[in-house]
C-alpha cells in the first residue's frame, strides 16, 4: 500500500476530511478529560471512610425537656439500646463521616504557634473506637478516666480539659512527618493534648481537598448537648429492624423528644455521594453519547466516499485490484484521518485540561488517560469504516465498464 | 419556489434515510442535551427578589487571621462577627439594614396530636421584612425597639402557620419554639425566594425555606443554636459574642449609586480604624457586594452544574461538526444534479437557497425532537432529590430559544456545505458525466 496516491485523493476532499479531522479531535479532548473525572470521582466514592460501614446504623435523639441532664440521658438511652436484640454495642457522637457535623479547630504544636493543620474533633462515648471499628495502628484505646464532658452549653470548653487523643495517621504525618507521634502534644484549643494512639482511617465529615479528607482527631469527649447521634453495631442483616426497636425503644424510655435521621451507615454514604453518581452517570453518558456520534459520522462519511468512488474502484478492480487491496485502501484511510484527528486531539486534551485546572481545581490530565483515549478512537474508526470498506471491497470489475 | 425547493428537500431525504436520520438524531441529542442545561442554569441565575436586588447589598469584612492553613478555595463566605455586624447595624448608615442568622429549632404544637417537630428559620433584626419586601398575609414585622427589648415575637411564613393553626392566622396566637413563648404578630404568604439569597450559601441554597423568623437579640439571649458554619480563631473558647467568631449575615439596603459609594467609604473608614486598633490582619479591603454579583461570587449555582453545561455545548459542537461534514459529503454528491440545474439557468443563489432549505429543514425536525429530549432531560432532573429539581421547568422563552437554537444551528451547519456545493464548476461536473 503507497501513500501518496491516498493522500492525494484525500486532497480532492480536502474540507470533508478537515472536518472529520477536527471532529476526531474533539472527541478524542473531551472524552480523554471525561475519562479523568470519571476515574476522579470514582475514587471519591470509594474512599474508605474507616468505619465498619456495613454493621453501622444510627439515630438522632433530641432532648425537648427543660431541665434535661444530657450526659444521665445518653447513658440511660445507650443501656436501653444495648438490650435490643442484634444490638452488639452502641455509643452516643455527635461527628460522623459523611453526616455534616464538622468542628473543626486549627492545630498548633505550641501555645500560640502557627496553625500546622485544620482537623475535625471526633467525640463519643467510651468505646467508641470499638463501635465504629476503627482500626488502631499504633497506641492504645482511651482510659476511662480521660473521659471529660464536651462542655456544649460553655463554648465547648472540654477541648481545653481533654488529656489525650487518638489521631489519624494522615494528620500525624502531616504534623510530624517521619517520627513517632505517640506520646506528642498537639493544641487544638489552649491547653497541650497527648496523642496516645493513631487509627489508619476517618474520614471527615464533610468532603475537603484530598489531602485534609483524613484530619481528624478523637477525643475522649462525652457528647452534652441536648442532639446527640446514637450508633448501633450490629449483624448488617439486623440493620433495618434494630433501627425500627431502637426508635419504639426510645420513644418509651422517654417521649419528650425528637427522634430524626433513623438511617444505616450505607444510607448516610449514599446521601453523602448522591450528587456525585449522578454527575458520574452524566459523564459517562456524556463520553459514550460522543464515541457513538462521531463512530456514525465516520461510517456515515465512509459510505458516502464508497458510493461516490464505485466506478474508480470498479476499473481498480478491473486492473488487478484485490478485493484484500480496496478494503486495506479504506481502512488505511480512515487510519490517516483518524490518526491526524487524534494527534491533534492530544494537544486540545491538554489544552482542555489546563482549562478545567483553571477553573474546576482538576489536577493534571495524565498521560495514560490521552494514550488509551487516542487507542480508542483510532479501533472505533476502524470499526466504523469496517462496514462501508467490505462494501466497496465487494464491487465487481464489471461496474468499470458501465458508465458511472 | 421554497415549496419546490422543500419538496425537493423531501426527496432527497427519501434517497439517502439513514444519513438522514443519523443527521437529525445528532442535532436532536445536541440540542436536548444543551437546552437541558441551559434551561436548569437559567432558571437557577434567576432574581430571587426582582425590582429590589438591585438596592441590596452585602457588606464583607474580613475579620480571620493571617493563617498558613489555606482557606477553602479562597472565597469568603462574608460572615460577620458579632461586634462588627452590632456595629454596622446600630450606626444605620444606610437606608435599611439587618443582621442575620439561620437557626433550627424544636417547634411544640399546641394540638396534643401532633408530636413535635424541628423547623428551619432565621433568627433577623427589624428592617429584614421592610428590606426584601416580605409579603404578609396577616399582621406585620417588629420594631427596632423590640430587637433591643428582647420581645419574644415571631414572624411565621406560610406553611407553618397552617400546619400549627389550620387556615386561621395565627395573629395573637402562641408558638413554642424550643423552650420558649412566641407571639406570633405576623404570617408570611408564602415567601420563599429562590435561591434563599440572605442565608450562607451552600448546597441547601435551592429548595429550602424558612418558616419563622424571630429577633436575633432574643435568640441569642435564649442560647439559640445557629444552623450553618461558624469560624472562629485564635485563644478563648467559641464564643458567639466575641470578636473571632465570624458568623452572622449582614444584608444592607442603599436606594442610589452615590450611597452605595458612601457606604463603601464608610466601610474602608472602619476597616482602617479597627485594623488601627489591631484587628483584621488579613490585607484584604472592606467590600460591599450587590446582590446578583455576591450570588456569582458565592457560587450559587454549583461548579459541576457549569461543567455539564459545557460538556453539553461540547457535545453540541461534535455534533454540528459532524453534520456539516455529512451534509457537504450529500451536497457534493449531488454535483452532477446542481450542474445541471446551474447549466439550465439557476442562479448561485437558487441552488444556496435550495441547499439551505433542506440544511433548514434538517435543523427543525433536530430541533423538535431535541425539544421532546430537553423535556425529558428536564423531567428526569426534576427527579432529583436536589433542592434546585422542581425550579426546572421550561418557559416561553426557553421554548423558542430551543427552536431558534435548532433551526439556527442547522442553518449554519447547512451554510458551507451549500456554499461548497453552488460553486461546483457545472461544465466540468456536466463534461465527466
Amino acid at each position: 500500500m503507497s501513500l501518496p496516491p491516498i493522500i492525494a485523493s484525500l486532497t480532492r476532499h480536502k474540507l470533508t476530511a478537515l472536518l472529520l479531522v477536527l471532529q476526531v479531535g474533539l472527541t478524542c479532548a473531551i472524552v480523554c478529560n471525561v475519562a479523568f473525572m470519571i476515574v476522579d470521582r470514582v475514587q471519591q466514592l470509594r474512599q474508605p471512610s474507616g468505619v465498619a460501614e456495613s454493621e453501622l446504623a444510627m439515630i438522632e435523639s433530641t432532648d425537648l425537656d427543660q431541665d434535661a441532664q444530657p450526659l444521665v440521658r445518653h447513658q440511660i438511652d445507650l443501656a436501653a439500646l444495648r438490650t435490643i436484640p442484634g444490638v452488639q454495642s452502641a455509643v452516643a457522637a455527635d461527628a460522623l463521616p459523611f453526616n455534616h457535623h464538622d468542628w473543626s479547630n486549627g492545630i498548633t504544636l505550641a501555645p500560640d504557634g502557627p496553625a500546622r493543620a485544620t482537623a475535625t474533633v471526633f467525640d463519643g462515648t467510651a468505646g467508641e473506637l470499638a463501635v465504629l471499628g476503627l482500626h488502631l495502628v499504633e497506641g492504645r484505646d482511651f482510659l476511662p478516666d480521660e473521659y471529660v464532658p464536651m462542655g456544649s452549653a460553655h463554648d465547648w470548653n472540654g477541648i481545653d480539659q481533654v488529656p489525650a487523643t487518638i489521631v489519624t495517621r494522615a494528620l500525624a504525618e502531616k504534623l510530624f512527618p517521619g517520627q513517632d507521634p505517640l506520646g506528642k502534644n498537639i493544641y487544638p484549643g489552649d491547653n497541650p493534648i497527648r496523642i496516645v494512639g493513631v487509627v489508619d482511617h476517618l474520614l471527615r465529615p464533610q468532603a475537603h481537598e484530598s489531602a485534609d479528607n483524613e484530619y481528624a482527631t478523637v477525643l475522649p469527649l462525652l457528647p452534652d448537648a441536648n442532639d446527640v447521634t446514637y450508633v448501633l453495631r450490629t449483624a448488617p442483616r439486623d440493620r433495618e429492624r434494630v433501627l425500627k426497636q431502637a426508635t419504639a425503644v426510645l420513644e418509651h424510655l422517654h417521649a419528650n423528644r425528637i427522634l430524626r435521621y433513623a438511617q444505616t451507615f450505607e444510607q448516610l454514604r449514599a446521601d453523602f455521594f448522591h450528587r456525585n453518581r449522578t454527575m458520574i452517570g452524566l459523564l459517562v453518558a456524556a463520553a459514550a453519547g460522543l464515541l457513538i456520534v462521531t463512530a456514525l459520522g465516520i461510517a456515515g462519511l465512509a459510505s458516502f466516499w464508497v458510493q461516490q468512488r464505485r466506478h474508480s474502484i470498479g476499473i481498480r478492480r478491473a486492473v488487478g485490484a484485490t478485493r484484500r487491496d480496496v478494503l486495506r485502501y479504506f481502512q488505511f484511510e480512515n487510519f490517516l484521518i483518524v490518526g491526524t484527528g487524534v494527534i491533534l486531539g492530544a494537544m486540545l486534551a491538554y489544552g482542555l485540561n489546563l482549562l478545567l485546572m483553571w477553573h474546576y481545581e482538576q489536577p493534571r490530565l495524565p498521560m495514560p488517560y490521552v494514550a488509551m483515549g487516542a487507542t480508542a478512537l483510532w479501533l472505533l474508526g476502524q470499526l466504523a469504516v469496517l462496514g462501508p470498506a467490505l462494501r466497496a471491497a465487494s464491487v465487481p470489475p464489471v461496474v468499470a465498464t458501465r458508465a458511472a | 419556489m421554497l415549496g419546490y425547493y422543500c419538496m425537493l428537500a423531501l426527496y432527497s431525504f427519501k434517497r439517502s434515510k439513514t444519513v438522514t436520520a443519523l443527521m437529525t438524531l445528532a442535532i436532536g441529542l445536541g440540542i436536548g442535551a444543551s437546552m437541558t442545561m441551559i434551561t436548569v442554569l437559567h432558571v437557577m441565575s434567576g432574581d430571587p427578589l426582582p425590582g429590589r436586588s438591585a438596592h441590596l447589598y452585602v457588606p464583607v469584612i474580613d475579620p480571620h487571621p493571617v493563617s498558613p492553613v489555606k482557606p477553602k478555595d479562597n472565597v469568603v463566605d462574608g460572615a460577620l462577627t458579632w461586634i462588627d455586624a452590632m456595629y454596622l447595624l446600630h450606626t444605620t448608615r444606610a437606608d435599611r439594614q439587618s443582621a442575620m442568622a439561620a437557626g433550627s429549632l424544636p417547634v411544640h404544637p399546641a394540638q396534643g396530636s401532633l408530636r413535635p417537630f424541628f423547623e428551619s428559620g432565621h433568627y433577623v433584626t427589624a428592617d429584614f421584612f421592610p428590606m426584601f419586601g416580605t409579603p404578609f398575609r396577616a399582621g406585620g414585622g417588629w420594631s427596632a425597639r423590640e430587637d433591643e427589648n428582647h420581645a419574644r415575637v415571631a414572624v411565621l411564613n406560610a406553611g407553618l402557620n397552617r400546619k400549627l393553626f389550620g387556615n386561621a392566622s395565627g395573629i395573637g396566637r402562641t408558638v413554642r419554639l424550643k423552650n420558649t413563648d412566641f407571639r406570633v404578630i405576623g404570617v408570611l404568604d408564602d415567601w420563599q425566594p429562590q435561591p434563599t439569597f440572605y442565608a450562607q450559601i451552600d448546597n441547601a441554597a435551592f429548595g429550602s425555606t424558612d418558616q419563622f423568623f424571630i429577633p436575633l437579640k432574643t435568640a441569642q439571649e435564649l442560647n439559640f443554636g445557629i444552623a450553618g458554619r461558624m469560624q472562629c480563631w485564635g485563644n478563648g473558647g467559641d464564643a458567639r459574642l466575641s470578636d473571632h467568631c465570624a458568623w452572622l449575615q449582614f444584608w444592607v439596603e442603599l436606594d442610589s449609586t452615590a450611597k452605595a459609594h458612601a457606604y463603601r467609604d464608610f466601610l474602608a473608614d472602619y476597616w482602617r480604624d479597627q485594623q488601627a486598633h489591631g484587628r483584621f490582619p488579613r490585607p484584604v479591603n472592606a467590600q460591599l457586594y450587590g446582590l446578583i454579583d455576591w450570588l456569582g461570587n458565592q457560587h450559587v449555582v454549583p461548579g459541576d452544574l457549569r461543567l455539564q453545561l459545557w460538556l453539553a455545548v461540547g457535545f453540541l459542537g461534535v455534533c454540528m461538526l459532524n453534520i456539516v461534514g455529512l451534509l457537504l459529503a450529500k451536497f457534493l454528491r449531488r454535483s452532477g444534479e446542481i450542474s445541471v440545474r446551474r447549466a439550465l439557468g439557476a442562479r448561485r443563489r437558487d441552488v444556496f437557497l435550495q441547499l439551505g432549505v433542506e440544511a433548514g429543514m434538517v435543523g427543525l425536525v433536530g430541533g423538535a425532537l431535541g425539544l421532546c429530549l430537553a423535556e425529558m432531560g428536564l423531567w428526569s432532573v426534576r427527579r432529583q432529590p436536589d433542592g434546585y429539581a422542581h425550579l426546572a421547568q421550561m418557559d416561553t422563552a426557553m421554548l423558542l430559544g430551543t427552536f431558534a437554537l435548532a433551526i439556527a444551528a442547522g442553518l449554519s451547519a447547512g451554510l458551507i456545505p451549500a456554499w461548497r456545493a453552488c460553486h461546483v464548476a457545472p461544465a466540468l461536473q456536466l463534461k465527466t458525466q
